[in-house]
């Protein structure tokens, strides 16, 4: 096992996620799972290897640093779950 | 004689509707009936948009009134719910969007509309697109119009059950992984993802965004082109666009593939393929070199290593995306406790267990000490994926493969082991790796009727080139004229 049990719960709480106790018990066989299967990776030398990102490379793409117009306040609150006076509300931090 | 409407393809259509025989109110009206009638059972809409479409139906009507308009003025269409529609809900197939109304268009979508299309609603897709059945979609499965026992593929599966079921002219969908290819495959109509960066990504809601490309999903290859026609092109909403001219992909076709060289990937062939796949695809062969294709057998050697790198990249990408849906700016939250416990509670509710097992996977190795191993590692690989591919198109213009490695699954059938699952993308993974255009064409039916679908790939840009295959190979066969039977 790559995975125990505890990093998968430190998993669950760095990406925000809170599992219930059965589901625990299925991530970690099936992370194993598939953490097993992608090892397979490691036997492969990619010494000297660059890493690939794009199929055409597109380096430095720039624009003008001009003003143009943006979504209206009203339209990007259209979807917020809460609002009050033109503003998203969080529940309380400190 | 309105149902009968719905069977045109899109360049038997586009005709009518110029020549003023058929109104696109009429057009869109037959589809509109057809959802309703046959759709229940289906279920390929996750929205369908009555007053919208008729909207447009009737502005595309103006406009052919005035003499003006293109090949996809007032043709009634289908969009996977993974891309932005301006005013019109778009849910991702996920509960965490389910009342999300974009605020603007995808950039295909406002050149569609641009062109006139009809946009008949949205359509159902893996949640996320994460996913090669549909299953994965939290408002419920897609049926394959040509077995209902069967999953239509995936994750584009709405779009290819709706095709198939004539009810849409044609359909856009994103493809990964496979998810354009696989579904178009599963349900025996025409799929292509362009090469990454040939159409602009701008709205489409990020998966993987080293992979994700939409393309089209059509009932024939000439639609197909058609489609892409409208939505290729650099945009500057999308960095990652390429800027080079868009060629005419209607130009090639019909131009005979005589001395076109065509490798045969021998991995593509090996153990785990469905011996009535193998036999329809080598039957496909043979029908490419009777049209005089020159046919050669190529290596792709790194090929097992395929779907190992691309689960490690996809799933990291698709933690890094995800993380925007905390209950904040737009889509669900869950009510109650601080801000840490609502982010955790809404993510939890909102998301589906296939897309809170990648996020996991994807968090675990993008985590402190294991980039290196996990990332990186991958992205080397899929460089020498990519090598695989330029040594293979230095000797051959395009290559043949099946698309998947069984006709299409049963529901149900590997909802339990995600492994499996992800296997069944093992010969289409290998070209959003690669960056490379694909297509899959129908190219046979099991004994069962499944379809079965060919694959052509190509270098780099070459659409066109892959069309012009393509289309050689369909009019030279009789399998994009069977149709399932629909009630």
């Amino acid at each position: 096992m790559v995975l125990s049990r505890e990093e998968v719960l430190h998993v669950a709480q760095l990406a925000r996620l809170s599992l219930e106790e059965a589901e625990v018990d299925l991530f970690t066989r099936q992370l194993n799972d598939i953490l097993e299967y992608v090892a397979a990776l490691q036997a492969v030398d990619t010494t000297g290897v660059p890493p690939m990102t794009h199929v055409v490379p597109v380096w430095n793409v720039f624009r003008e640093d001009a003003v143009t117009g943006s979504l209206p306040r009203e339209e990007g609150l259209a979807n917020a779950p809460a609002r009050e006076e033109g503003t998203f509300v969080v529940p309380r931090i400190i | 004689m309105t149902d009968d409407l719905t069977r045109l393809s899109i360049s038997a259509l586009a005709p009518l509707l110029a020549r003023r025989e058929v109104s696109p109110v009429e057009a869109a009206r037959a589809y509109l009936d057809a959802i309703a009638a046959r759709d229940p059972e289906i279920h390929a809409y996750l929205t369908v948009d009555v007053e919208g479409a008729l909207a447009q139906a009737q502005a595309a009507e103006a406009r052919l009134a005035r003499g003006e308009g293109g090949p996809l003025t007032g043709i009634p269409l289908a969009l996977k719910d993974v891309l932005a529609t301006k005013g019109l809900r778009t849910t991702c197939a996920s509960r965490i969007l389910e009342n999300f109304v974009p605020p603007f268009d995808a950039t295909v979508c406002s050149r569609l509309r641009q062109a006139g299309a009809v946009f008949l609603g949205k359509v159902n897709m893996d949640e996320f697109a994460m996913g090669s059945s549909t299953e994965n979609s939290a408002f419920g499965i897609t049926r394959n119009p040509w077995h209902r026992d069967c999953i239509p593929g995936g994750s584009s599966g709405g779009s290819a059950a709706a095709v198939a079921a004539h009810l849409c002219a044609g359909s856009l969908g994103s493809d990964t992984g496979g998810s354009i290819r696989q579904p178009a495959s599963h349900c025996g109509v025409v799929g292509l993802k362009p090469t990454y960066g040939r159409v602009s990504r701008y709205g489409l809601v990020a998966y993987a965004s080293s992979l994700d490309q939409i393309g089209p999903v059509a009932k024939e290859v000439r639609d197909a082109a058609l489609l892409l026609q409208a939505i290729a092109g650099h945009d500057p909403r999308d960095s990652t666009s390429i800027p080079a001219p868009v060629p005419d992909y209607l130009e090639n076709l019909g131009r005979e593939i005589k001395g076109l060289k065509i490798g045969v990937p021998r991995e593509y062939f090996g153990a785990g393929l469905d011996p009535e796949v193998e036999t329809a695809v080598r039957a496909a062969l043979r029908t490419l070199e009777g049209l005089g294709a020159d046919l050669m057998e190529v290596s792709l050697p790194h090929t097992p290593y395929a779907v190992a790198a691309y689960y490690i990249i996809a799933m990291a990408e698709a933690s890094s995306n995800l993380a925007r849906y905390d209950g904040v700016k737009y889509g669900f939250r869950a009510p109650g406790g601080n801000l840490l416990e609502m982010y955790a509670a809404t993510r939890t509710q909102g998301f589906g267990q296939e897309v809170r097992r990648r996020i996991m996977l994807g968090t675990y190795t993008l985590s402190a000490g294991y980039y290196e191993a996990y990332y990186r590692k991958a992205s080397q690989v899929r460089t020498l994926i990519r090598r695989d591919f330029d040594a293979a198109f230095a000797s051959c213009a395009l290559l043949a493969t099946p698309v998947a490695p069984t006709p299409a699954f049963k529901i149900g059938e590997k909802t339990d082991d995600p492994l499996t699952m992800y296997l069944s993308d093992i010969f289409t993974i290998s070209a959003n790796l690669a960056g490379i255009p694909g297509i899959s064409v129908p190219c046979g039916l099991s004994r069962e009727g499944l379809p079965i679908g060919l694959q052509l790939l190509g270098p780099p840009l070459g659409e066109a080139e892959v069309l012009q295959a393509a289309y050689a190979f369909e009019q030279a066969t009789e399998f994009h004229r069977c149709q399932p039977a629909l009630a």
